[in-house]
């Protein structure tokens, strides 16, 4: 029977940790349907390194996709050329993660493939040799159960949320080749610009520490920044939209309706009263932290954790308190 | 510079949510609709575009119902020039919806499709992609500011950690988020305006989908919060929690 593919992301030559979610995601339905599970990136030159790169990622087979043509930021070469390695293979189900790049490909394989696409799945299993995914709708307030009726199923799925499982084997490698035609062109890639500051995207970080309003001055954000600091390298600042709107941060760092959707493992609301539009983008978050002045404040109806207090006193003590963990 | 704009009409995401009694749509009833917010900014940046080209005109089109086109009418007052709507009930199949509407476009003649980047109900982010497919159109997604100089449209993609910046040739197609441009306000003589514009209805074809929404379900509560308690004396205890209960740090 024809596999599972998971979709690798892979970024200047280093696979992106979600990849292996989306490799147990895939795991996860390759099981009960009883085939096995390959796992693709496709690169412009060194598919043979890509292959090798994916070889240790809980995969049965690993393959570099080379497309003749693909450069970073490409997404019309790639999906031609995954699309082609999808015609080719007949696989059953093809996983994608819901990450910026991957939002960008998924729907266009998909047309290509002529087949519907759930994206943001949070939960995935197999019922009666059929694909059905849970992912949420209407910003969070409702999860939609969904069957998939033929095949390919095409899924994304979101970012920390569905289980790593560990299947250790060591894949077989194999580099595939293809010369995208179909559907590329009258796009080029003209360059990138660096946000300030921003080593670490607000949608990729396992950490979040996220200000609103009650920060009071854009002058007190190095006190959310060095709690980030102390946090380690997997946290990234978020923050409100009022703050966005008020030119206190950039965009790329809001969290919420018309900003980034998130969902680390731990999310820290400073200073943030909770509107809806809020909650929308962070309430799937693992555990949640509200530190705000207003014990009323909607935000700690969603917290796991609450302080009710001044966050320009509570963040540097919390900063202080987890540098004295790591060192201990 | 022609540019079709593709709006959908979405619940206000203050919204109360209710499922329905067959479990498998949300309760219609008394529902507050907006344009999409990120469609919003579509129609903005189309706006601008055309305006800043001199000449051409903007068209929306909407697949959705009847009620639809309270939000069409919303945005010809705004400025856009005529509106389509196809009559139908859109649902969470993006692909289906994408081949409705590029029939609709197919051979239209626009220079510019424009999307919002997502749709705040489903939130699937595909249909964009999908129709440029479907029309053989290049397509620029999560784009913050576009410019157009002969012929061709140069985008800046609000992407992980920065902005890349593509250039497509036209005719293409470009998804639309948060960054250049604000929505504006419709003038009272835009609303007058609006009422005389061209605005076409008719049947959708009917969607064809491989998916079945079996069941719609409110989210699992999240445990009951725990106030930890106030001012940075609680500090302490919160970071033991954390490492100790939640297993986090």
């Amino acid at each position: 029977m024809a596999g599972v593919l998971a979709v690798a992301e892979i970024r200047e030559g280093v696979v992106r940790s979600v990849s292996r979610e989306v490799v147990s995601a895939a795991r996860g339905v390759a099981g009960p349907l009883g085939c096995e599970v390959e796992v693709a990136g496709v690169s412009g030159r060194g598919a043979g390194e890509v292959a090798g790169a994916l070889a240790g990622q809980g995969a049965d087979r690993a393959t570099g996709i080379e497309a003749a043509g693909w450069e970073p930021g490409r997404v019309d070469v790639g999906a031609a050329a995954l699309a082609a390695h999808i015609r080719g293979r007949g696989h059953v189900a093809v996983v994608f993660a819901a990450t910026g790049p991957g939002r960008d490909l998924a729907p266009r394989v998909a047309a290509k493939l002529g087949r519907p696409l759930l994206t943001d799945v949070t939960g995935v299993e197999v019922d009666g040799g059929e694909i059905v995914a849970t992912r949420p709708v209407f910003a969070g307030k409702a999860l939609a159960r969904v069957r998939v009726k033929g095949a390919p199923a095409f899924l994304s799925i979101r970012p920390n949320v569905l289980a790593v499982t560990e299947s250790p084997r060591e894949a077989v490698t194999e580099v595939v080749s293809f010369e995208p035609a179909d559907g590329v062109g009258g796009y080029r890639v003209k360059g990138f610009e660096a946000s300030e500051g921003a080593a670490l995207d607000v949608a990729e970080a396992e950490i979040v520490v996220s200000g609103g309003r009650g920060m009071k001055d854009p002058s007190n954000w190095h006190i959310l920044a060095d709690l980030r600091d102390a946090l380690g390298e997997t946290a990234a600042l978020g923050a409100s939209r009022a703050v966005v709107d008020a030119g206190w941060r950039p965009h790329a760092e809001q969290v919420g309706q018309t900003g980034k959707t998130v969902t680390p493992k731990l999310y820290f609301a400073m200073a943030i009263s909770g509107a809806i539009q809020h909650l929308a983008g962070m309430r799937t978050s693992g555990v949640i932290v509200a530190v705000n002045r207003d014990a009323d404040a909607p935000i700690f109806g969603v917290a796991d954790y609450g302080i009710v207090g001044d966050v320009l006193e509570v963040a540097p003590a919390l900063a202080g308190a987890i540098r004295q963990l790591r060192e201990d | 510079m022609n540019i079709t704009v593709c709006v959908k009409r979405v619940p206000d995401t203050e919204t109360r949510i209710r499922i329905a009694p067959d479990g498998a749509d949300i309760e219609r009833d008394g529902v507050k609709y907006v344009l999409s917010p990120y469609d919003e900014f579509a129609v903005e940046a189309a706006l601008q575009l055309v305006e800043g080209a001199g000449a051409g005109q903007v068209t929306l089109l909407s697949y959705g119902p009847e009620a639809a086109k309270e939000s069409l009418r919303a945005g010809l007052a705004l400025g856009a020039h005529r509106a389509v709507l196809l009559k139908g009930e859109p649902g969470m199949d993006g692909w289906a919806t994408a081949r409705i509407l590029a029939g609709e476009l197919e051979g239209g003649g626009a220079d510019l499709l424009l999307f919002g980047v997502k749709a705040v109900d489903d939130d699937q982010q595909q249909v964009g992609p999908m129709v440029a497919e479907l029309l053989g159109l290049p397509c620029a997604t999560s784009v913050a500011a576009i410019d157009i100089d002969e012929g061709v449209a140069t985008c800046r993609r609000a992407v992980e950690g920065g902005q890349e910046v593509v250039e497509m040739d036209l005719p293409a197609a470009a998804t639309v988020t948060k960054g250049r441009y604000e929505p504006r306000y419709a003038s009272l003589r835009g609303i007058m305006m609006a009422k005389r514009k061209p605005l076409a209805e008719k049947e959708a074809p009917a969607a064809r989908t491989a998916l079945v929404v079996e069941r719609l379900d409110k989210p699992p509560p999240r445990p009951e919060g725990r106030l930890v308690g106030e001012g940075p004396d609680a500090v302490p205890e919160l970071v033991r929690l954390l490492r100790e209960e939640a297993k986090v740090l």
